[in-house]
């Protein structure tokens, strides 16, 4: 694996007791794109900024949230291609898990062996930490829930929580909207409002992305008419 | 001389009215020698799951141990018990695992599930799951269990006329058969209580 001078891991402690690697990495998240999830009394919404560096990107082909698995779905800030990586790993998992029980992966299951990666690069040799923070939704047995999974391999478990660019001002939004009892379309409202918040410019349904999963358990992304629906309702 | 019947076997799993029953004989011989006259096939995963092991008794101890460690293993990872159906995909998934070196066993797999509906199946030592609403069988004296069962069994038992089919099922079979037998074991499991009896038969 290359020369030995390279062979230790990057992420060494700091005489402070801090992984310099990972506070770079959650560095590198926190300037990414705005992406917030919150999960109401019957499903989760996941939502995130979708700003392309030009107007000549085809916004069609672009898409951030993603499925782990038909009733888990995931949304990031950071780095794109890193979460993509993580992704690919989570569905392999997750088919794994149904090949042996032949039994849907729980969400708590998908989350801890997704987090037990990122630990990995945390501490292996000639590797970096993941320079991406997820939000993984989904709706099982338990019920609906909403984790967050950070580069150092830890994973939250919350009613409603932010990421990236705008991640304070977010938060506090939440903190004053979110109602335990809220339903899957007021949720859908409040993630547009927060998104809202921060957000640089005219919001539409071509720069901003959401995906829901309710009662039917099957996740999915909205489509940009219903996007703008919602959108013509908070308005 | 089949390496199945090396050390003989009988077990046998029915369905009753929100539960079930699961017997096995008690031998344990290596061919014509008996060596044991109260050897466990039937072991315990949860409170409602029960797994019996026919075929040679070694690989149904080892297949057993291997079992525990899993579900276990699920029990503290997932922080609750296995559902039947899922134990049931388990076992079969861990002797695919072996398909050009086999476990010689055959496994009756018998629970209640979640909402207390009992769950039965047999699958053969290559992981073959075979799914029953009524009985399963299992070990060298399959062949006229098959036909107990078949004559005996009525859908919707109680727990306490179950006992007594199975019983007389286990029992009529096992005399039959030279490699099994030497007593019964029998276990029957509602939602709320699991009755063990050691049933009396020839003892030959």
């Amino acid at each position: 694996m290359g020369d030995s001078q390279y062979s230790f891991s990057l992420t060494t402690f700091s005489p402070s007791g801090k992984l310099v690697q990972i506070e770079h990495a959650l560095t590198a998240v926190g300037s990414g794109q705005t992406s917030l999830g919150i999960k109401a009394a019957n499903g989760v919404v996941i939502a995130t900024e979708k700003k392309l560096p030009s107007i000549l990107v085809d916004e069609t082909s672009v898409q951030k949230i993603q499925l782990m698995t038909t009733n888990i779905g995931v949304v990031y800030s950071g780095m794109g291609p890193d979460s993509r990586v993580l992704v690919r790993k989570s569905r392999k998992q997750a088919q794994q898990y149904y090949r042996l029980y032949k039994e849907p992966i729980p969400v708590t299951q998908l989350v801890r062996e997704t987090a037990a990666v990122m630990q990995e690069f945390t501490q292996s040799g000639g590797v970096r930490p993941f320079g991406v923070s997820l939000l993984v939704a989904g709706y099982d047995d338990n019920g609906p829930q909403l984790y967050q999974v950070d580069p150092s391999g830890s994973y939250f478990a919350w009613k409603a929580s932010a990421m990236g660019k705008n991640v304070s001002n977010a938060k506090t939004f939440l903190e004053k909207r979110y109602t335990d009892d809220m339903e899957l379309d007021d949720a859908v409202h409040t993630a547009i409002l927060t998104l809202k918040e921060g957000f640089e410019g005219q919001i539409s349904s071509k720069n901003i992305e959401i995906g829901i999963i309710g009662a039917d358990r099957k996740f999915r992304v909205l489509t940009p008419a219903e996007i703008d629906d919602y959108l013509a309702e908070v308005e | 001389m089949s390496i199945f019947e090396y050390n003989g076997s009988a077990l046998v799993a029915m369905v009753g009215k929100n539960c079930f029953a699961i017997a096995s004989d008690r031998r344990l011989g290596v061919q014509l020698q008996t060596i044991a006259t109260d050897f466990q096939r039937i072991f315990k995963i949860h409170d409602k799951l029960y797994v019996g092991l026919s075929g040679l008794a070694t690989d149904a101890q080892t297949l057993y141990q291997r079992l525990a460690f899993r579900h276990k293993l699920y029990q503290l990872r997932e922080e609750r018990d296995m559902k039947p159906e899922t134990f049931a995909s388990l076992v079969s998934a861990l002797l695919y695992e072996k398909r050009f070196g086999p476990y010689f066993c055959q496994p009756v797999i018998a629970g209640l599930g979640d909402d207390n509906v009992p769950f039965i199946c047999t699958m053969d030592c290559l992981g073959a799951k075979e799914l029953a609403k009524d009985f399963v069988v299992s070990g060298t004296a399959s062949e006229s269990l098959y036909g107990a069962c078949e004559s005996m069994y009525k859908p919707n038992m109680e727990p306490e006329e179950l006992f007594e089919t199975i019983s007389q099922a286990l029992l009529s079979s096992v005399d039959r058969d030279c490699l099994s037998g030497w007593g019964g074991h029998v276990l029957v499991v509602t939602p709320t209580e699991v009755q063990e009896r050691t049933l009396k038969g020839r003892m030959d």
